[in-house]
């Protein structure tokens, strides 16, 4: 396309749309989106496997599903919504980084600030006041 | 205007331009205007389901005497329902394909087995809300009850509004074809479709995965 078809300052390789594609060809899409269908299947059949065998090192099976959850969010991130580290792609990741941000901060902020209120109440596991 | 390849100060090089991202050019184009608002749209979404599995993880022992979540999840169900939105978030992955190559044939289909799939995913979880307070554990009956309900419940009214979406867009796909604007609408779409496996991959490993682990696995 010339510079002259397109409107002033209508830049196509600007910024990129989250879920806009990266790559032209469609077989190259076809196979990243595969990639992203097997890569997902593999990581759901290892979180499911994963509570079942007796291979992992049982106290750590928590922290194992959520590197597997993790890392599945992440092969979705980058296989189906198309959000790479390229720098087209900046504002969509910082966003997502500060979205993420306040995701932890909601979530161990409450573990946190709840599991010391509970301690700090130091009633017994059985049929505590605490139970509503 | 083709864009020369441009080096970055850290020696990788890349085809767009020395300026992007940083205003340079005036504003962007509408559609990528219209997805990143969605986009941010979808992070405060999560952050609000974020809250939600707060509560759920503060609340996941204050069962009142009531079923623990080891007692109430069927795992090969959950397994069932991850299965089904998997495969629909694939083939909203080819019909985003398929709006590309302007193919209205396989659009529609690939929609249609989204759609499908997304109801099936529905069907299962109201089975398994159905089941629970049939036996005595709905929301009513304790805390994490209410919680799981809540977060589960919420991620399943988004699918919901999901799947109505999905047959606006099949709708409008067929009386008005590729428009810019319904494809501008479709790429939202699809941005909400992903996004819903997303925060349905953290309820499935750490709500019914990490709730059926023995006690004394716990964290």
């Amino acid at each position: 396309m010339s510079d002259l078809e397109r409107p002033k300052g209508a830049s196509l390789e600007g910024d990129r749309a989250p879920g806009q594609h990266e790559t032209p060809s469609l077989r190259g899409e076809l196979a990243g989106t595969l990639w992203g269908l097997l890569l997902a299947i593999g990581l759901t059949a290892a979180s499911f496997w994963a509570v079942r065998t007796p291979l992992i090192y049982g106290p750590g099976l928590a922290v194992a599903l959520l590197v597997l959850a993790v890392a599945q969010m992440g092969v979705h991130l980058v296989f189906f919504l198309h959000i790479t580290t390229s720098p087209d792609n900046t504002n969509n990741v910082l966003a997502l980084a500060f979205g993420i941000l306040i995701v932890c901060v909601l979530v161990f902020g409450s573990l946190w600030v709840m599991g010391h209120l509970n301690h700090s109440m130091a009633v017994p596991d059985n049929g505590s006041p605490m139970q509503p | 205007m083709t864009a020369a390849p441009w080096t970055e100060p850290d020696g990788s090089v890349h085809g767009g331009r020395a300026d992007v991202g940083h205003g340079a050019g005036g504003a962007a184009p509408k559609g990528i205007v219209v997805a990143y608002g969605f986009w941010i749209f979808l992070i405060s979404d999560v952050v609000m389901f974020s809250s939600f599995f707060a509560a759920y993880a503060v609340l996941f022992k204050n069962t009142a005497g009531g079923p623990a979540a080891r007692e109430l999840f069927d795992l090969r169900n959950t397994a069932a329902e991850t299965a089904l939105l998997l495969a629909s978030s694939f083939s909203c992955g080819l019909s985003s394909l398929a709006v590309r190559e302007r193919s209205l044939k396989w659009t529609q289909l690939s929609l249609l087995v989204t759609g499908l799939l997304g109801v099936g995913f529905l069907l299962l979880e109201a089975r398994e809300f159905a089941g629970l307070v049939a036996r005595g554990a709905g929301p009513t009956r304790s805390a994490f009850l209410s919680s799981f309900f809540t977060l589960v419940g919420c991620h399943g009214a988004h699918v919901t509004a999901g799947v109505l979406w999905l047959g606006t867009m099949m709708a409008q796909f067929w009386a008005k074809g590729f428009r810019a604007d319904i494809c501008r609408r479709f790429l939202c779409f699809a941005l909400f479709w992903h996004a819903l496996d997303i925060i349905w991959v953290a309820i499935f490993s750490l709500v019914y995965l990490v709730g059926t682990l023995p006690p004394e696995l716990l964290p």
